[in-house]
């Protein structure tokens, strides 16, 4: 009878923590949207997606995230050009090129690539990447220094390479053997065969290590903001060597001398929503290509 | 030799040059992990002093002591909200719950959001609610809860995979034996569970030493012993952060990345390790 009582209690523990995620998504979710909203009415939703100035601090505060949106967007979209290619090339190398001994030693080191702080990684761009490419093209571009477009894409390429690359490998070696000793049997070298069959056939958990990767370029913010200028200056996409500011930077830029309470805060909050808005359409873009795949087998 | 020979002729142009590119992609890549880390400790290393393990930070002497105090309060506080939470959660998906029943589904889904929340919306939520609505102001402890939700998913995904990685014949031979559910979690899965959800543990160690962005506005950037949980701090990450932008003494920084770097290389390789003898006991 105690050990039946006991079973049911336990039972509704286990349900209660399970709970908590849930929990967790609502709270963020209210709290974000009920600050920022407000926000985002006040000074007018046209204006503030559309609006091409930011200058929150003059007496006639203007409020306007479009350089910001455009700045992640770049910013992101240079990190895929880099970092994709070379990541899907390492992907195929590691689930079906390389001998194993290299994969023995390659594995842990995208891990490791995985695990290395943010922190870090922006201080090395800080150090290395900045000043170089300030040296390559400064007197090229006439830029005043090396914090750019370009030096944050390359960093975040970097960045999301094991993101890509391990997701990418797992879908495939998911690939079936069949398919690959098929294009083998029709006298396919082991090449073509790795690209031309088994690469297409894991298209689309291919595309969703991009997803990923593109939902952690969006989201990265210290490595940016200490490479990437984090000027409010609207930018044209081929404006590659000047400053810019993203999303996420504005925030963590602003958050530490805005008033509270202030309409200024209300924007960074809004500033907020619009990227957590983002990732999650990223998100549900990723479970659908995700469950193509399981669909498909 | 003659198999050699066979695929080398069989090899197109083209083939030539995919074998190059992977080649070169891999080799591009490990390369740039180890320019990465070479330079880092080349220049800080040198720099690793007694003096920058002193009790506490002045403006003479940048003592990264009070900082490594400050993580590991830290990682224990944060491990011993979220790992309760998290590893409930994954025995009710995997043992009690009814396979796809929309409960089911809905943990599913809020803890992929979860998962693909950025570090600074993490932060910006936690300075919200908890050190302004819930009064705790910028503390240790508003930190610590907002990296539990930041890690919660990592720890339910693991713990899940382990908890699914235990065969069947376990679960029927203990309830064979007449044990009850509860039992069987607690005496017979978790027991050789416990290596993978170990592994998963270390790993969210690794996040919560390697954060920052959802750090900044949750425990502020005090550096000093904290008093208590409800004092200001500022952790090993941050602390690179700070020395680095502000750019006033960069060779404390770098020998400050590098104890950062050495510590996220050890979690590293203890996860690796310990999931690897998981994987053998299972065989």
């Amino acid at each position: 009878m105690i050990q039946k009582r006991k079973e049911q209690i336990m039972r509704v523990i286990f349900q209660i923590a399970a709970l908590a995620s849930i929990l967790a998504v609502a709270l963020i979710c209210i709290f974000l949207f009920a600050q920022g909203l407000p926000a985002i009415m006040k000074i007018g939703p046209l204006e503030f997606l559309g609006g091409k100035v930011w200058r929150p601090t003059v007496a006639e505060p203007v409020f306007g995230i479009l350089p910001m949106i455009l700045g992640s967007i770049y910013i992101t979209g240079g990190a895929i050009v880099l970092g994709v290619p070379i990541g899907i090339f390492v992907a195929v190398f590691m689930a079906r090129i390389c001998p194993k001994p290299i994969y023995r030693f390659l594995k842990p080191a995208i891990n490791l690539m995985a695990g290395i702080p943010s922190v870090i990684y922006g201080f090395f761009g800080m150090m290395v990447l900045v000043p170089l490419i300030f040296d390559l093209f400064g007197k090229r571009f006439d830029m005043m220094s090396g914090d750019s477009m370009i030096a944050a894409s390359i960093l975040l390429g970097i960045m999301i390479l094991p993101t890509v690359i391990s997701i990418a490998e797992t879908n495939i070696r998911a690939v079936p053997q069949e398919l690959y000793e098929g294009a083998i049997a029709l006298g396919a070298s082991h090449e073509r065969a790795v690209f031309k069959v088994v690469l297409p056939a894991a298209r689309s958990g291919v595309m969703a290590a991009v997803v990923l990767g593109v939902g952690r370029a969006i989201g990265e913010t210290m490595a940016v903001k200490m490479v990437a200028g984090n000027q409010t200056m609207l930018r044209l996409p081929y404006e590659y060597f000047k400053g810019v500011r993203t999303l996420t930077t504005n925030i963590i830029v602003e958050m530490g001398y805005v008033e509270r309470d202030s309409l200024h805060f209300g924007a960074l909050i809004a500033t907020g929503v619009i990227l957590f808005v983002f990732i999650l359409i990223i998100n549900l873009l990723f479970s659908i290509l995700n469950q193509d795949k399981k669909g498909g087998k | 030799m003659e198999k050699i020979l066979k695929t080398i002729r069989r090899k197109k142009p083209m083939d030539w040059l995919r074998f190059l590119l992977v080649w070169a992609s891999g080799i591009l890549t490990i390369m740039v992990l180890l320019y990465l880390v070479a330079f880092i400790v080349v220049k800080g290393l040198p720099h690793i002093k007694p003096s920058l393990f002193a009790l506490n930070y002045t403006p003479e002497n940048q003592s990264l002591f009070p900082a490594l105090v400050t993580t590991l309060i830290m990682v224990g506080m944060t491990l011993l909200i979220a790992v309760p939470f998290g590893v409930f959660t994954a025995i009710y998906l995997v043992e009690y719950a009814k396979r796809g029943s929309k409960l089911v589904r809905v943990i599913r889904m809020t803890t992929e959001t979860l998962a693909g929340i950025p570090s600074i919306v993490y932060g910006l939520f936690g300075y919200i609610f908890f050190c302004d609505w819930l009064g705790f102001g910028k503390s240790l402890l508003a930190g610590c809860f907002t990296l539990a939700i930041m890690i919660l998913p990592l720890i339910i995904r693991t713990t899940e995979e382990s908890l699914k990685s235990i065969p069947d014949a376990y679960r029927e031979g203990s309830f064979g034996l007449g044990a009850g559910r509860l039992r069987t979690v607690f005496r017979v899965i978790l027991p050789s569970a416990s290596p993978g959800i170990f592994a998963g543990v270390i790993l969210s160690v690794g996040r919560i030493v390697g954060e920052t962005a959802a750090l900044i506005f949750t425990i502020g950037g005090v550096i000093r012993l904290p008093e208590n949980l409800m004092s200001q701090g500022r952790t090993l990450a941050l602390h690179v952060y700070q020395l680095a932008s502000q750019g006033l003494y960069p060779n404390e920084a770098y020998a400050t990345a590098v104890i950062l770097l050495m510590v996220v290389f050890g979690i590293n390789a203890l996860s690796g390790a310990v999931e690897r003898r998981f994987i053998n006991k299972l065989k």
